[in-house]
């Protein structure tokens, strides 16, 4: 199956029987929307992202799609560098990338270009920043009820 | 003179009394504590037996503000309202480790002990809490209740506090 799609990720590797693609911002809506319609990846599980700050293109943007006609697991990563951390929007596809894309938006600042509904959805107004990236401090907290005392 | 303090000391106990007995909980649940608060009102640790049975949800008709669970900055207005709408006499219980200090949770999101918004009269610690210890800190909440003074003639406010 991975065969088929040769040509549009650049590598791929097995993870515990699961196998992960690495791709570039451009082949991602082309990969996904074959995957979806004609290998049954019909299931979008998550949407997330890891931060590598010493690295180069900072962000690595990581899906996680199920089949259920094959039971089978696939995993896509995808480099965005931390000027520009914008990423194609799979609204178009599943209907529950439009939360998982929120929920990643406000945890690390990716932009899904074509996901017009990027409100907080965790997080609360007045917070400042994206608490998962590794240059948010771990124990800063933004209260928004005046402490007492 | 000893007489009238033999009755208002009296007076304060019979006020006690009934307030310890007849606790009407809001339990503020937000997290895995609510399962301890479901199994300490349940029949096999019963909270009927102290008289703090009946949950009233609302804030407005109960007077013991169970803050159960974690509770989050984006949550903290709302457990903020719920305790100002709440009458006089009220108390206040922090149930488990989230709710008097954070927890195990030392993050962004995570207010580091509920008596940094509202006042706490007792903390149980515990992740989350056996219904023992649940039932323990409702009896020396009791106790709390019952030391109590009501002061409604001049003479009793220069009554020395029991410790």
């Amino acid at each position: 199956m991975i065969g088929e799609l040769r040509g549009l990720y650049e590598r791929a590797w097995d993870s515990f029987g699961m196998p992960v693609l690495e791709l570039r911002t451009d082949n991602l809506l082309t990969l996904v929307t074959r995957l979806r319609g004609e290998f049954g990846f019909t299931l979008f599980l998550d949407v997330t992202a890891i931060d590598y700050p010493e690295r180069s293109p900072r962000f690595d943007v990581v899906y996680h799609l199920y089949s259920r006609s094959r039971n089978a697991r696939i995993r896509l990563k995808v480099q965005v560098p931390e000027e520009r951390p914008a990423v194609a929007s799979l609204t178009g596809l599943y209907g529950s990338a439009r939360f998982m894309e929120r929920e990643a938006h406000d945890m690390y600042g990716i932009e899904f270009t074509g996901n017009d509904d990027l409100r907080p959805i965790l997080l609360y107004e007045g917070f400042v920043g994206h608490p998962l990236r590794k240059d948010y401090p771990m124990d800063m907290e933004q209260p928004i009820v005046t402490y007492r005392k | 003179m000893a007489m009238m303090e033999y009755m208002t000391t009296k007076k304060d106990e019979l006020v006690g009394w009934m307030r310890k007995f007849s606790l009407f909980p809001y339990p503020f649940v937000t997290a895995c504590c609510g399962m301890e608060f479901m199994s300490v009102s349940s029949t096999l640790y019963d909270t009927d037996r102290f008289g703090a049975a009946l949950p009233r949800f609302t804030p407005r008709q109960s007077d013991l503000l169970m803050v159960v669970g974690t509770v989050s900055h984006k949550e903290a207005p709302i457990l903020k309202t719920v305790y100002e709408q709440m009458c006089e006499p009220k108390w206040v219980m922090a149930f488990g480790a989230c709710a008097t200090s954070g927890g195990f949770y030392r993050n962004y999101s995570v207010v580091q002990g509920i008596d940094k918004i509202i006042p706490v009269d007792i903390y149980v610690p515990g992740c989350p809490p056996r219904p023992e210890t649940v039932i323990d800190a409702i009896m020396m909440l009791q106790d709390k209740i019952a030391r109590d003074r009501h002061p409604i003639f001049p003479f009793e406010t220069q009554l020395p506090v029991k410790a």
